[in-house]
């Protein structure tokens, strides 16, 4: 069997970048919801925000660490297998690069020391201060990926000088047409993705009954904020497709399946596009809603994959991807509002939701994921739009070598993988610091400190309640040996 | 500025990857020593780097981005000509990382293969690195003799990483693993000494612009002081380290500390010359493969104004966490 070192190349970075960047999307969003728990603390010095701190921090750590190590296969992979696009490109990516190791990637690094360990060498407003400079790192990094990112979708401010390509605008580098609308679209999938995250594993704690009030906490600013997010970030999803429009046309048409240009195009909800017929077979329409959401017009025109002379990304991956993303966005609604409810009628939600909610724990990494691909793929055949094709730029190692590599990454990035989910599952496990402490000092209420809370009635912490008698020294030594 | 621009480009880079051998070598060397410590002590062991491994693994980040923003096209070749030795240590440094979390997250049933996991990982960068260095020195074609060097350096990086581990640990713990990382210490000088001066005869042996560079007259006497100060710096390492432990308690240990870090620096500086103006030896100079001046000056402000606040931050973070290490605690 013959294999083509540029698919595998692809197949390989397309591997450590899908790999890589769901850590990221955690560090970035759950970044912010530490420094929200830790200025609640600092305000209201309520033991139960220092808890939430204490055991959300630790799954930060392993996930930054994951973070860390996974993008330095990506600094190496640029030279290793498409060293064609720094020599193409190298003058404008690569500062762009080289501002978010200077400005980000040292800051995160060195600040995130004092956040994970340093409680006891600094004062709480230092500490307050390294888990901000962190979070501000993670989201400093992000800008300047993206910054490149949206440069390579829609290239502006540069020009040539002896054939070799220059910036002649940083400003109009960095603040290229899309990049606005991607890094917003970004910071809030990482947010949503965090608030998944949060609330999921919360759910699981109280499944398991080993959460205890400050847990129910964490899932209600989980859904608070992802229901208020989920919105907006549709909002900015439907910005962002119209910026496509306007510099990838190529793209939109292959999200939406659209193969002959048309005014008032359907809206295809489902299908199978098929590039050999070019036509989208059993595909389910409504009519004229494609151009209404697209153009923002009943008869608006939309340009089809057929009119762009086979230089068009491969339909059916972004078609689909597409799909998936909105379809995971659609969940993400429909459950954080369903909790929201829930929450502000009872005060807590029900078992099902709970198992929903557990369920849905990584949903945002699958709607990451799929965005990814989808603007990824939809920027195929180019490197950079419109200058620079993929195939121009690989590196020509020998199908061995590279099948060896790939097999090598593929079994890594599984095993870690199960590692890192069975890992926070596990730090889950262990009883909640809150539960324990309402163990120590009996009744919730009771204690001075607990003023703040308010018990939840649900059978779940009722369970919880029964279950207290049998957390015994060891379990609470476990936990604060942790 | 076009010919500057280039030079310190080259000299953050190499900087950059001077620290990185410095600063992740300690951290290597402590997980290449850490099956040698019982329980409780790799724990602390794990503890004494803890807080920094992160920002030092980044230097190596920033050294091969400054390769890819300055010199381009030498990145793409000489990445693509060590694509296998690359991988691996990334392989390598994946699981290291990891493995640092891992260990005390995973679950006490897991500690065990996790511990094991740091210390193949640890193993495995530092020979890969050892490997790159050895190909990258002579000139990245793959000769036998050219093979044989990179294989011997890669058996010598480890013994430097160890030494500067178990330095590293005398600085930052007491008691037993104090004596222990002594035993370490003492162990680990020879293989690093005989690996160095293998590296040194061996060099201008397997490759010819390396030794017409150094065995020339005045050249070769102007050079000297690169070896001496190495061989100084060693042989103080040695001397004090015969020394009983209980009087090495009392001994600054930064001075032990230091040693192999100025053997680190003179190795640098000698591999500068060696290879300067060459980016890659003997066949492209630093400004053959300089990106264009726009794109290096623009880079340029972002370093004047970012360097120097890394390195204050840095410094704060090492006072932050000065003294012996105990261990880490999130609370």
């Amino acid at each position: 069997m013959e294999f083509d070192p540029f698919v595998l190349s692809r197949i390989q970075f397309a591997l450590n970048i899908s790999f890589h960047i769901l850590f990221p999307t955690i560090t970035i969003g759950l970044g912010y919801f530490l420094l929200f728990f830790r200025i609640r603390y600092t305000l209201t010095k309520d033991p139960h925000w220092e808890f939430i701190y204490s055991f959300w921090v630790k799954v930060f750590a392993l996930t930054f660490a994951l973070g860390v190590v996974t993008g330095i296969v990506m600094s190496f992979q640029f030279g290793t297998n498409w060293p064609g696009f720094m020599e193409e490109v190298g003058n404008i990516a690569g500062p762009l690069l080289g501002y978010e190791v200077l400005t980000a990637f040292f800051l995160e690094a060195s600040f995130l020391g004092i956040m994970l360990f340093g409680r006891q060498r600094v004062s709480n407003r230092l500490h307050l201060i390294a888990t901000s400079i962190v979070t501000i790192g993670t989201t400093l990094s992000a800008f300047w990926i993206l910054s490149l990112n949206s440069w390579m979708q829609t290239p502006t401010g540069y020009t040539y000088e002896n054939g070799v390509m220059i910036a002649e605008s940083w400003s109009a580098v960095i603040f290229n047409p899309s990049f606005p609308y991607r890094f917003a679209h970004m910071m809030v999938a990482s947010l949503l993705t965090a608030s998944f995250l949060v609330a999921g594993v919360s759910a699981w704690r109280m499944l398991k009954g080993v959460g205890g009030p400050a847990t129910m906490k964490v899932l209600r600013i989980g859904m608070i904020a992802a229901a208020i997010l989920t919105p907006t970030q549709m909002f900015i999803g439907d910005l962002h497709g119209l910026n496509t429009l306007k510099h990838q046309p190529a793209k939109v048409a292959a999200m939406e399946g659209i193969w002959e240009t048309q005014k008032g195009a359907p809206l295809t909800l489902f299908g199978f596009p098929d590039e050999e017929l070019r036509t989208t077979r059993s595909a389910i329409k409504v009519p004229k809603l494609g151009s209404l959401i697209l153009t923002h017009e009943w008869d608006g025109e939309l340009k089809g994959l057929n009119d762009f002379n086979g230089q068009h990304p491969p339909v059916a991956p972004v078609f689909w991807s597409f799909r998936i993303m909105v379809g995971v966005g659609m969940m993400m609604l429909l459950v954080s509002w369903a909790c929201c409810w829930q929450i502000w009628r009872k005060g807590s939600i029900n078992r099902f939701s709970q198992r929903v909610l557990f369920a849905m724990t990584f949903s945002g990494w699958v709607a990451v994921l799929a965005g990814w691909y989808v603007t990824e793929i939809g920027r195929q055949p180019w490197m950079v739009s419109g200058l620079v094709t993929t195939a121009e730029v690989v590196a020509d190692h020998p199908p061995g070598i590279l099948i060896t590599t790939l097999a090598a990454y593929f079994a890594m990035y599984a095993f870690l993988l199960v590692s890192y989910i069975g890992a926070v599952f596990y730090m889950s496990s262990k009883p909640a610091k809150s539960l324990i402490h309402m163990h120590n000092y009996g009744l919730p209420g009771k204690h001075p400190e607990d003023r703040a809370y308010s018990p939840i009635e649900d059978p779940v912490a009722k369970a919880a309640d029964s279950n207290r008698s049998s957390i015994n020294q060891t379990s609470i030594n476990q936990t604060a040996g942790s | 500025m076009e010919t500057a621009l280039p030079l310190i480009f080259v000299t953050i880079m190499g900087l950059s990857l001077l620290l990185y051998v410095i600063l992740d070598g300690y951290d290597l060397g402590v997980g290449l020593l850490l099956p040698l410590g019982s329980d409780r002590e790799k724990d602390i062991m794990i503890a004494s780097i803890g807080p920094f491994w992160d920002a030092n693994e980044t230097w190596i980040v920033m050294g091969i981005g400054v390769l890819l923003i300055a010199f381009p096209s030498a990145h793409g070749i000489i990445l693509t000509k060590l694509y296998l030795p690359a991988t691996i240590m990334l392989l390598g440094l994946i699981l290291r990382g990891v493995a640092f979390d891992f260990r005390v997250k995973a679950g006490d049933s897991k500690k065990e293969m996790w511990n094991r996991i740091f210390f193949i990982g640890s193993l495995v960068a530092s020979m890969a690195q050892g490997w790159m260095l050895g190909s990258y020195i002579t000139g990245l074609n793959g000769s036998l003799t050219n093979t044989v060097f990179s294989i011997l350096i890669a058996f010598c990086l480890p013994a430097l990483y160890c030494v500067l581990g178990a330095t590293w640990l005398l600085i930052k713990t007491e008691g037993d693993l104090f004596a222990k990382a002594v035993g370490w210490a003492r162990k680990s000088v020879l293989p690093m000494a005989i690996g160095l001066f293998l590296v040194s005869i061996a060099t201008p042996l397997v490759s010819d612009v390396i030794a017409e560079r150094w065995f020339q007259l005045p050249n070769f006497i102007g050079l000297m002081p690169i070896p001496i100060a190495s061989a100084i710096a060693l042989g103080l390492l040695t001397i004090l380290l015969r020394r009983d432990v209980d009087r090495l308690r009392e001994l600054n240990p930064w001075y032990l500390f230091i040693c192999p870090v100025i053997v680190c620096l003179m190795a640098a500086l000698g591999l500068a010359y060696s290879i300067f103006p060459d980016i890659i030896i003997g066949q492209m100079t630093i400004w053959e493969s300089a990106a264009h001046t726009s794109a290096l000056m623009f880079t340029f402000y972002g370093v004047c104004i970012a360097l120097p606040c890394i390195v204050l931050y840095t410094i704060f973070i090492y006072r932050v966490f000065a003294g012996k290490a105990t261990a880490l605690s999130y609370d």
